[in-house]
């Protein structure tokens, strides 16, 4: 019985890593599809329409613009609070901007705004295309001489490397404002002091670390996102199961993306 | 110039396992409609995934237009594909956008026609099939005798040599679904289309079939004409025709094997 037990538990452990190969497999063949059709399109008939990508860019990038700022200004005011305090101990209040422009524009930017978009967009990609499948519509289009992937995945892949960029420099300007903000009130510096002192202790390099980070994300959340959706079976639960499985997926890829990204770049 | 729109050479075709098809062979006659028949688990869905193309076989061959589908490229078959109508069971529109972009959306990825041309052929297949004013409802504000004839328009829009529909007629109330079958004669009629419908509406294939196949268990049981199947006097076609049930003959060990789930 015990002999049973293990060999059921090396056939678990194995079927476990087999599904994990095959969906990073997919995922890896669905982002070379993408680019594929993204440069092939017009020779094979098939070019990504412009029109669906600024569709996507209006849904996955404009939309979040609220709920990105929020957050963030709220990290920014959240980030100055704690600095303050913590160098409080060593009478070193003004040192405050240091620490809060670096962890804004290095890692809290690019971060809440990757995890807010995997939120919002990574699992709508999933629920769409998850729904798609069960209703036969992936292969209709497929019937229809479409392909799925040209017309569906590559729009997403192109909107959202343009535009997650674009919101983390947003996030970046929000996040340093409101951090700005609170600073002077509670340190008594003047806005130009504090903007002076960011762009001294700032560089290129800071804020290209963030950007880079944040095509990587951009990457992640479309592939979990569509390998998710793609995977759907068992009817509308199954679109819930996979929905929320590309959030959770999505975010701990980001996180753990995040850290190797960092550990690599900082040695 | 083929007189078959489709051949099909010794389908063998697995799911996992268990085998779905075995060695079909089944020709369809340019213009005629073939209406494939059997019950459930037959293998008749597979059987037309597989004339889509989107399954692959284990073995045999299918040529549609006189193209084997399994061996030509992706460019020639994409190609191949803008001849070929589907009209799925679900209607499969696609639910983002409204019915007219659905009946458009071929042509507006497939041909360069300017915008006013491209809604104008939409609305003409929405008169054929009787919706017309409804294009700017979304599919899902349409019911289920809609949603079937809608799918029809968008697999009619480029005006394909073959059309293919998955059980046209199933789950409508009798009046709506015979004018689906009026309508799919039709089509035959005035645009010289090769139909291939797979249903188990045994009304329906009667009515607009020329030629009827029947499935079994995933093999051809019968192919032949309406008044050929009705004069047939084999028990399993005899048993679909009467909506008579079948008692499958019990092996009391296999039955003992099968409650007892042993080996």
């Amino acid at each position: 019985m015990e002999l049973n037990k293990l060999i059921s538990f090396i056939e678990q452990t194995g079927r476990f890593t087999t599904k994990g190969v095959a969906e990073i497999g997919f995922g890896a063949s669905l982002m070379w599809k993408s680019i594929y059709w993204i440069f092939m399109g017009k020779k094979r008939e098939q070019t990504v329409r412009s029109s669906s990508v600024f569709a996507q860019m209006m849904e996955m990038g404009v939309c979040a613009v609220p709920i990105i700022t929020v957050m963030n200004a709220t990290i920014g005011i959240m980030m100055a609070l704690q600095g303050i305090y913590s160098l409080k101990m060593f009478g070193a209040e003004s040192q405050v901007v240091i620490g809060v422009a670096f962890s804004v524009v290095r890692e809290f930017a690019p971060l809440i705004t990757a995890i807010l978009v995997a939120g919002r967009s990574g699992s709508a990609l999933a629920a769409k295309l998850g729904t798609m499948t069960i209703n036969q519509e992936i292969d209709a289009l497929n019937v229809m001489g479409i392909n799925p992937v040209r017309y569906l995945v590559a729009p997403s892949f192109i909107a959202l490397l343009i535009m997650l960029p674009i919101l983390t420099f947003w996030a970046d300007v929000v996040g340093l404002l409101a951090a700005g903000l609170y600073i002077c009130v509670e340190l008594g510096f003047t806005m130009n002091v504090y903007v002076d002192q960011v762009f001294e202790v700032l560089s290129v390099d800071d804020l290209m670390h963030g950007l880079g980070k944040s095509v990587l994300f951009a990457v992640l959340i479309v592939l979990i996102g569509v390998v998710n959706g793609a995977s759907v079976t068992g009817g509308a639960e199954g679109v819930g199961r996979m929905t929320t499985r590309s959030v959770v997926h999505g975010i701990s890829a980001i996180v753990i993306a995040d850290m190797i990204f960092v550990f690599m770049l900082t040695r | 110039m083929t007189t078959n729109a489709i051949e099909v050479k010794n389908l063998v075709t697995h799911y996992g396992e268990t085998q779905v098809l075995n060695n079909v062979s089944l020709d369809i006659k340019t213009g005629e409609i073939m209406v494939i028949m059997g019950g459930s688990g037959s293998g008749k869905s597979t059987f037309l995934n597989h004339l889509l193309g989107l399954l692959y076989p284990t073995s045999g061959a299918i040529s549609i237009l006189g193209q084997d589908i399994n061996d030509i490229t992706p460019m020639e078959f994409q190609f191949l594909r803008r001849k070929i109508g589907v009209a799925f069971q679900g209607g499969a529109l696609l639910s983002s956008l409204t019915v007219g972009e659905n009946i458009m959306l071929p042509l507006k990825e497939h041909t360069k026609l300017d915008r006013m041309t491209i809604e104008i052929m939409a609305r003409l297949k929405m008169e054929v099939v009787e919706l017309s004013g409804f294009e700017n409802l979304m599919p899902s504000e349409l019911s289920g005798g809609m949603i079937k004839r809608a799918a029809l328009a968008r697999a009619i829009v480029m005006d394909p040599k073959i059309l293919f529909c998955d059980e046209p007629s199933a789950g409508l109330d009798p009046v709506v679904a015979s004018n689906i079958d009026d309508l799919i004669l039709k089509l035959k009629e005035a645009l010289g289309m090769t139909v291939v419908v797979v249903t188990h509406e045994l009304e329906s294939a009667f009515k607009i079939a020329d030629r009827i196949c029947v499935l079994d268990k995933g093999n051809v049981l019968f192919v032949g004409t309406v008044e050929e199947i009705k004069k047939s006097n084999n028990k399993r076609i005899q048993n679909l025709l009467n909506r008579r049930s079948e008692k499958e003959e019990l092996d009391p060990d296999e039955y003992i094997k099968r409650l007892t789930a042993s080996e």
